[in-house]
């Protein structure tokens, strides 16, 4: 496998995207870093490449295209759109120190309303980009663990503080045993919850973060403790949905029946089936689609809803990966929000498997 | 010839000096304190290098030194999956010292990881920036902190008198080592209960990287046996 063939197949790939309606866009290869910063936090700096500008500041090697093809879109453009471009990405491998620094992504973006249309249509094109190359996929939806979070009996801070570590499950975790009533309260945490004046020994606050938002920080304390903690059926039926590992039609009802205890996850359970069906009719063998209910939860991507990969051997990277990406357009749109899905095939580790 | 690289200055060099010393292999400077070539005596076909303690685990990844002394701490910090590039032979006892998170003493609502993570989530909303976390061990304290799910922070670069930073208003909460923990509370700052990142201590280590002589191998065996390793 040569520079060339990886390149000729990146042609090949772009094509297959061009002609389903997608328009080639192009994006920096230095991004300011501060954008990618504040989207995903520290962690970045661990997986992408940074550099200093003198005057500018830092600056990141791409990781990825999606973030500058939002920006673009968010700033001038009108949905439906479908864009693809291809070009090479830069990631760190510390972890895997074999793995090249440098490839070739080649991406296929939809911004358009029509969500579960639209997730198919990525879906589907990507799976034509890669030919008949013996690939398993997986499907996930985030969309769901969210329904569910958020259909809890419990507080709106406790929601939120889930939904914040959707994507850190080792937290994610730990939390829903604490709000389950699971980890003992420390004693010094009980100490605080108990005391009248809980700065009595303290002297002038020190620093930015003022004595007021530590008081509101023991009020929403105090308040937690009041809340009831969650029930292990809900639990149990947060656990259930991580838990699903089946073929779509097996999960669609597996979804209705936890729909029945948490009425909550009713509507993503709705659009999980519309997804099924316009999957079906973009042709794809939905009987034999294979769903993970943790799949998506662990990637640099904030995906939100449908998630998908496509895999060579298990555990082995994905050849394609892809996903809806709703919040990221909030975030970049500056107030303005538009449904976005898309996908990604590295072609170099394509030709591997072909 | 086996370069042992050894730091070059202070409490950490002297207490090297004795370590090697007491095991029968002497270590000293060669003519001027000012120069930083160095003897060894007691063990054959080993060649002093005296370096600062913070070049000592590129060095010894690189291959330009094949055995060194320096903190557990400074060759995680500075060399990435440190494992794969160098050996640790044997802890040596001092040079103690513990890279922790410690936040004002005003925080009564913080005493945990957890607690921080909640106060960063605060903090963020309310004030439209993440909460800064000072420090000069910037792999360590980002990898601790993903380990453990803590999120909506930013470390900013902080190389000496990290404590004064919170009282300056240029970071909320600190990473730094501490051995008693003195200046920590005398700048009204406290450590977090399971904000332990890494206790360090001075270590031999040996690297990975360099093609080793026949020589250089037998120079090694040498040197282990007279420490007792």
């Amino acid at each position: 496998m040569t520079p060339q063939n990886i390149l000729a197949e990146a042609a090949r790939i772009s094509g297959v995207f061009r002609d389903a309606g997608a328009v080639p866009v192009e994006a920096a290869i230095l991004q300011p870093a501060y954008v990618l910063l504040d989207l995903y936090g520290e962690d970045i700096r661990g997986r992408a490449f940074v550099t200093d500008d003198p005057v500018q500041g830092e600056m990141m090697l791409r990781p990825d295209f999606t973030v500058p093809v939002v920006q673009m879109h968010m700033r001038d453009h009108a949905e439906p759109a479908r864009y693809t471009y291809a070009g090479p990405v830069f990631r760190q491998q510390v972890e895997a120190p074999h793995r090249v620094r440098e490839y070739l992504q080649v991406g296929y973006e939809v911004f358009d309303q029509d969500r579960a249309t639209a997730d198919a249509e990525v879906f589907a094109t990507i799976q034509a980009a890669l030919g008949g190359a013996a690939l398993k996929p997986t499907t996930g939806d985030i969309g769901l663990l969210k329904a569910a979070i958020l259909g809890l009996k419990t507080s709106e801070a406790r929601k939120a503080a889930l939904t914040r570590h959707i994507w850190r499950p080792n937290r994610f975790k730990a939390l829903l045993e604490r709000f389950g009533g699971k980890t003992p309260v420390p004693a010094k945490r009980a100490a605080l919850l108990a005391s009248h004046d809980p700065f009595a020994d303290q002297g002038p606050a020190v620093g930015l973060r003022s004595r007021a938002e530590v008081q509101a920080r023991i009020d929403a304390l105090r308040a937690d403790a009041a809340t009831a903690p969650l029930s292990s059926e809900e639990i149990a039926l947060i656990e259930a949905l991580l838990g699903l590992r089946e073929t779509l039609p097996h999960i669609l009802s597996a979804l209705r029946d936890l729909a029945v205890d948490l009425p909550a996850i009713a509507g993503a359970v709705d659009h999980f089936g519309a997804r099924i069906d316009a999957l079906s009719g973009q042709g794809i063998d939905v009987d034999a689609l294979q769903f993970e209910g943790n799949y998506g939860r662990t990637s640099l991507e904030y995906y939100d809803g449908f998630v998908f990969g496509f895999h060579g051997a298990r555990d082995a990277r994905p050849v394609a990966t892809g996903g809806r990406y709703d919040a990221l357009t909030a975030v970049l749109g500056e107030g303005r929000a538009v449904p976005a899905v898309g996908g990604v095939i590295r072609p170099d580790l394509l030709l591997e498997v072909v | 010839m086996l370069k042992l690289g050894v730091p070059s200055k202070g409490r950490l060099m002297d207490k090297t000096f004795k370590w090697f010393g007491d095991r029968g292999v002497t270590l000293r400077k060669s003519g001027e304190d000012r120069e930083y070539a160095g003897v060894v005596e007691g063990v054959d076909g080993v060649e002093l290098v005296l370096l600062s303690a913070g070049e000592i685990p590129r060095e010894l990844a690189a291959g330009n030194i094949h055995v060194g002394v320096t903190g557990s701490d400074l060759v995680r910090e500075k060399l990435a999956s440190w494992d794969s590039q160098v050996v640790e032979i044997t802890k040596m006892g001092f040079g103690g010292a513990d890279l922790i998170i410690a936040v004002p003493d005003g925080w009564v609502d913080v005493d945990t990881l957890d607690d921080l993570d909640a106060a960063c989530a605060a903090f963020r909303s309310h004030h439209g920036m993440r909460l800064r976390i000072a420090t000069k061990y910037h792999r360590l304290v980002r990898e601790f902190l993903q380990e453990h799910g803590v999120a909506d922070y930013r470390l900013v670069d902080s190389q000496g008198a990290t404590e004064g930073v919170v009282k300056n208003e240029t970071a909320e909460a600190i990473a730094d080592i501490t051995s008693t923990g003195e200046t920590l509370r005398a700048n009204g700052l406290k450590i977090l209960d399971d904000g332990l990142i890494h206790a360090s201590q001075a270590t031999l280590f040996r690297g990975r990287r360099s093609a080793w002589t026949e020589e250089q191998r037998g120079a090694l065996k040498a040197l282990l046996t007279a420490l007792g390793e």
